[in-house]
C-alpha cells in the first residue's frame, strides 16, 4: 500500500504504480494535463517509466477559463 | 479600409490580424465562451492553469475541446500568483501542458482586494522566464520606468493596466499610458479595466498596439454582442489613431463651410 498526495488530498493505492497507471486509475485517460512530482515537472514522455513512491507529492493541472 | 498588410501586429515574431486578445473566464458555459471569442475576432486567448478536479466526470468537456489550441494562440496566465516562484512554476507547467508552448502572460499580484500587480515580484519572475526561453507578455502598473525595465529584461510585450482588473473603470491615466507607449520598442497592450466599447476605442486612439480584456465581454448582459462591439471599437480606435485626429482648439471654433459667398443679409 502506498500513499500519495495528489492536488493536496491524500490518496492510497494498493501498490507502487507508474504515473501512466495512476492516470488510468484516476480516470483521466486522454485528458490534457501536466504533472509536477515533488516540485519537478514530469514530461509526458516519462509517464510510463516514472514509478511513484510512498509519500510522493503530486500536482496535476489543466487549462481552464480565465483572463 | 485600413491596409492590414501595412499595419501588421506582431508579437514574438508572429503576425496577427486582430489587436484584441480576450480572456476565457466568467462565461456561462463553453459554448458561450466559444461564441464570444469567435464574435470578437480574437486570435489569442488567455487561459488559467488550475488543479485537475479529480473525481470529476471524465467525459465532461474541457476548455481545450471548446477552443482547440490548433485554432487559437493560447496565452496561459499566472492569475492568482502572488510571488515570482509560483508564477514561474505555473508557467513551466503550462509549457508542459501545451507541448512546449512559449508565449505566456505573466501577472504577479500584490493584493487580493485590488489585484494590483506586485512589480518587484513581476520583475523577478520576468527575468527567470526570459532566461528560460519564454516569450513573456507582462501585466504591470502604468509606471513608465518599470515598463522600460521590463522591456530591457526582454519581455516581448508590456501590458499596463487601464484600471483595476474587472473594475470596468476604463482608462484612468491616459497620460502615463501614453508615456509608456511613446518610449516602448515592443508592443504595448492595455490589459485590465476596460468597461465598454468607448474605453477600447480611447485606448487604441492613444496608440497602444492592442487590448486584452475579459470581464467587459463576459460580464456584459449580452456577451456575444459586446464581443462584436469590442472588435469594432478596437478597429475604429486603431483607424482613428492612424488617421491622426484634428487638434483640439480651446475656446475657438473653426467652421467647416465656406465663410465667403454667403447670400446677402436682408
Amino acid at each position: 500500500m502506498i500513499q500519495l498526495s495528489i492536488n493536496g488530498a491524500a490518496r492510497e493505492f494498493a501498490e507502487s504504480l507508474s504515473i501512466a497507471q495512476m492516470i488510468v486509475e484516476l480516470e483521466l485517460t486522454g485528458k490534457r494535463i501536466a504533472i509536477e512530482r515533488n516540485g519537478e515537472i514530469v514530461p509526458k514522455s516519462q509517464y510510463e517509466q516514472t514509478i511513484l513512491q510512498n509519500g510522493d507529492v503530486l500536482e496535476m493541472v489543466v487549462a481552464v477559463g480565465g483572463g | 479600409m485600413m491596409n492590414t498588410v501595412n499595419d501588421a501586429f506582431q508579437i514574438a515574431g508572429k503576425t496577427y490580424q486582430s489587436r484584441l486578445i480576450v480572456g476565457t473566464g466568467k462565461y456561462k458555459d463553453f459554448a458561450q465562451t466559444r461564441a464570444a471569442v469567435d464574435e470578437s475576432g480574437a486570435e489569442i486567448v488567455t487561459v488559467a492553469i488550475r488543479r485537475v478536479n479529480i473525481g470529476q466526470d471524465a467525459s465532461q468537456p474541457s476548455l481545450l475541446d471548446a477552443l482547440p489550441p490548433s485554432q487559437y494562440t493560447y496565452l496561459p496566465n499566472t492569475a492568482g500568483c502572488y510571488n515570482a516562484e509560483d508564477a514561474v512554476r505555473t508557467l513551466r507547467l503550462a509549457r508542459e501542458l501545451l507541448d512546449g508552448h512559449k508565449l505566456v502572460k505573466l501577472e504577479v499580484l500584490g493584493d487580493p482586494n485590488t489585484l494590483y500587480p506586485n512589480v518587484r515580484e513581476t520583475l523577478k519572475a520576468a527575468e527567470t522566464l526570459v532566461k528560460d526561453g519564454f516569450d513573456v507578455m507582462v501585466y504591470t502598473s502604468d509606471d513608465p520606468i518599470i515598463a522600460k525595465e521590463l522591456e530591457q529584461i526582454g519581455c516581448c510585450a508590456i501590458m499596463p493596466l487601464a484600471s483595476l482588473i474587472g473594475s470596468g473603470m476604463g482608462i484612468l491615466n491616459p497620460w502615463n499610458l501614453r508615456l509608456i507607449i511613446d518610449s516602448a520598442n515592443v508592443p504595448v497592450l492595455i490589459d485590465a479595466g476596460v468597461g465598454t466599447a468607448s474605453d477600447a476605442a480611447v485606448a487604441m486612439e492613444l496608440g497602444c498596439d492592442g487590448i486584452l480584456m475579459n470581464t467587459a465581454i463576459a460580464g456584459a448582459q449580452d456577451p456575444i454582442r459586446m464581443a462584436r462591439a469590442m472588435k469594432l471599437a478596437v478597429q475604429a480606435g486603431r483607424d482613428a489613431f492612424l488617421a491622426g485626429r484634428v487638434p483640439r482648439k480651446l475656446y475657438s471654433a473653426d467652421p467647416s463651410s465656406p465663410t465667403s459667398g454667403l447670400i446677402a443679409a436682408k
